[in-house]
């Protein structure tokens, strides 16, 4: 496979700051785009546009609050501005968790999870569509999670973000077919981040003997799943969940 | 310079692919040329590419004739 089979394309990957999305940024990057790899903070941009630039060229790092509509229109300018035109492959990765129990979680909890996770994609693929469309090019991949088709308790506004994504992403792949542009979604599993090592010895240790494979995954082997979906040869695939997850859910 | 019915009808031949003698200023973009809703979409955008403007949404809704098309155009940018 050559490594420049993304050249010519420009990636905006959100939350690439660590975990999956910093694995994804890497991989878009190393195969020939140009990516900008958002964070939430200036310092996190920073980091992003010293690790991306130190492997490629003509990577960039941005600031973007993804429940900010304004916050989105900016990072979309900047993109065109220092990469040279608007997104043709988005990653919406950028997820948050709010644990509780359905009893005892507030409103407060199910919204920001809402927001960040799903209504995210909806503002930035909004941002993007038109350029693609009139492109008729463009990839987008949006990040859910096994809980999303699985469930898992105290995670119900979680795995709805999740699902949503999902759901949102089939629509919108019937919606952009016309004109030349994928929808996709990655599921990931239990993969080993910052967001997983958070969780009790002991789930985790249960959720590890559910796992066919009998280990977590690597943020890496859910960005090559991503970059998959960016390049070409997977032309004709929309509206499809890939699930990345060892197995421990079927689909 | 060309007359905005004229640069109208010139965005609809493209975007629609219709024939120029079938972009009557009655003709609907739905009903008589064709255009589904995502052409809908794409036709407004190439009129505000056009016209260097922003079309609202709210607005954008009411443009469903050629001739809407022409007057909206001459009305906001007269």
């Amino acid at each position: 496979m050559s490594d420049s089979i993304l050249a010519g394309e420009i990636a905006l990957v959100t939350g690439a700051s660590r975990g999956i999305g910093a694995a994804i940024a890497d991989e878009l990057a190393r195969l020939g785009a140009k990516v900008a790899g958002t964070a939430t903070t200036e310092t996190g941009a920073a980091r992003i546009a010293e690790r991306l630039g130190a492997a490629a060229e003509g990577c960039i790092g941005l600031c973007l609050d993804v429940t900010k509509q304004a916050s989105v229109d900016a990072a979309l300018v900047a993109v065109e501005e220092q990469l040279g035109s608007k997104p043709t492959i988005l990653v919406n990765n950028a997820g948050i968790t709010r644990d509780n129990l359905l009893m005892r979680m507030k409103e407060a909890e199910w919204d920001a999870i809402l927001d960040t996770n799903l209504t995210s994609a909806f503002r930035l693929c909004k941002a993007c569509a038109r350029s693609m469309t009139k492109a008729r090019h463009g990839r987008i991949i949006n990040v859910s999670s096994v809980v999303g088709v699985s469930g898992n308790a105290g995670q119900c506004n979680y795995a709805a973000s999740k699902a949503g994504l999902i759901g949102f992403s089939k629509s919108l792949a019937r919606e952009l077919g016309p004109r030349g542009i994928t929808v996709n979604v990655v599921a990931p599993g239990f993969i080993d981040t910052d967001m997983t090592r958070e969780l009790p010895e002991a789930q985790r240790d249960a959720l590890l003997a559910s796992i066919p494979l009998g280990r977590l995954g690597a943020a890496e082997e859910i960005a090559a799943a991503v970059a998959f979906l960016a390049m070409p040869a997977a032309a004709y695939i929309t509206g499809q969940t890939i699930h990345v997850n060892g197995g421990m859910l079927m689909v | 310079m060309s007359s905005v019915e004229e640069r109208v009808r010139k965005i609809v031949v493209e975007q629609l692919g219709v024939k120029e003698e079938e972009v009557t200023m009655d003709a609907s973009f739905v009903d008589d040329l064709g255009a589904d809703s995502l052409d809908t979409v794409e036709l407004v955008m190439a009129l505000e590419e056009e016209f260097e403007t922003e079309i609202p949404d709210e607005d954008a809704e009411k443009i469903t004739k050629v001739k809407e098309a022409v007057d909206y155009v001459n009305a906001h940018l007269g």
